[in-house]
């Protein structure tokens, strides 16, 4: 079997008996409040908004990533970047927001992939605003990249993320990139004498 | 059959506006209003407003049916749960008063504003704006009173009236 059904597998049992749901409007309201907000005190700056929708996002995902293993009671290591995608968009995605991204567009070293998402629970609804800007700066679900960056490097694994498209912008899909930068070995403490 | 249909704001502000003809009988869903026709229908919405107030308590449904009319040009109006007002201004062909009479046209709703048809299809028509009003102002860059600017939202009121009226 492979692994990516066995992922599947695993993220639709572990959705179906051990989640919390709660309803999916008033994730999408909060969020999109959180990002109009957002806006507002930034003053349209989307650079801005951009950066502290990740860093959010990186500070849940620090911690999601300790919910997210003991959810999955998968204590194992994934072998390669390949199998850490799999179980990113079948496993992590599908549990968190019960939607499983399409992996795709490898480069040849294996160390880039796309997520793209066929429906985004965080933009139902939301219409950016037509000052002319926010539909070419900003990343509304920028968040997720946090998340994603945040939980892995828990786990040893230093990557960048970021859209390169949304359907809110008017593109035909949401594409998220994921770089692979390196794993980040075990640091030794400072030694103190 | 011309068409103006307007939602209005708790302020009595205009939120939103769009004008359209009908797509049934071979219409071609332009409106034909006259210049002149076009700068009052807006005053005609407006005095409505004072109407739809008195009509608004007495009884508790949304859709306030025919609630003005101001010579040939007929009120329709449907409130929201948050006091917003939908005002459809519809008029019929000033033709259709010739030849009015045969029985294709009595029952058609274009010619026929009064007809319990007209009533069921601007129902329709309401309802219809009334759900993707609620899913433009969900958005979380809406606020309350703020015109309305969503090509969408204006894409499916274009849709519901070709659909409709």
């Amino acid at each position: 079997m492979s692994s990516a059904s066995k992922a599947s597998r695993l993220g639709e049992e572990i959705w179906k008996t051990r989640i919390e749901k709660v309803n999916a409007e008033l994730v999408v309201l909060t969020y999109g409040t959180i990002v109009a907000q957002i806006c507002k005190d930034f003053e349209n700056d989307y650079a801005e908004v951009n950066k502290q929708l990740d860093r959010m996002g990186y500070n849940i995902g620090l911690r999601l990533i300790e919910d997210y293993l003991a959810k999955s009671n998968t204590m194992r290591r994934c072998s390669n970047f390949r199998e850490t995608a799999e179980m990113i968009a079948k496993v992590g995605f599908k549990i968190f927001l019960n939607v499983t991204p399409t992996i795709t567009n490898w480069t040849g070293d294996n160390k880039q992939f796309s997520l793209v998402f066929d429906e985004n629970p965080l933009a139902d609804f939301v219409e950016l605003p037509d000052d002319g800007r926010a539909q070419d700066q900003l990343w509304f679900s920028n968040i997720l990249c946090g998340v994603l960056r945040g939980a892995l490097e828990m786990v040893q694994m230093q990557v960048e993320t970021h859209f390169i498209s949304d359907v809110l912008r008017g593109h035909d899909t949401t594409e998220m990139r994921v770089t692979l930068v390196r794993y980040i070995d075990d640091e030794l403490p400072p030694e103190d004498d | 059959m011309s068409y103006y249909f307007a939602i209005i704001g708790t302020q009595d502000n205009p939120l939103f506006e769009y004008e359209f003809g009908t797509s049934k009988q071979g219409g071609d869903g332009m409106a034909r209003f006259t210049e002149q026709a076009r700068q009052l229908n807006q005053f005609i919405i407006h005095s409505s407003l004072d109407i739809v107030e008195e009509v608004q308590w007495t009884n508790g449904q949304m859709y306030l049916k025919l609630v003005d009319r101001f010579f040939t040009s007929y009120i329709s109006c449907f409130l929201t749960a948050s006091n917003i007002k939908f005002l459809l201004l519809h008029q019929p062909p000033s033709s259709s008063t010739l030849t009015g009479g045969t029985s294709r046209t009595s029952t058609s709703i274009a010619a026929n504003p009064t007809s319990p048809q007209t009533e069921e299809a601007i129902r329709n028509f309401f309802a219809e704006v009334y759900e993707n009003y609620v899913k433009a102002i969900m958005s979380p860059f809406y606020r309350t009173n703020m015109e309305i600017r969503s090509p969408v939202f204006r894409a499916r009121v274009a849709a519901a009236g070709r659909k409709y009226l």
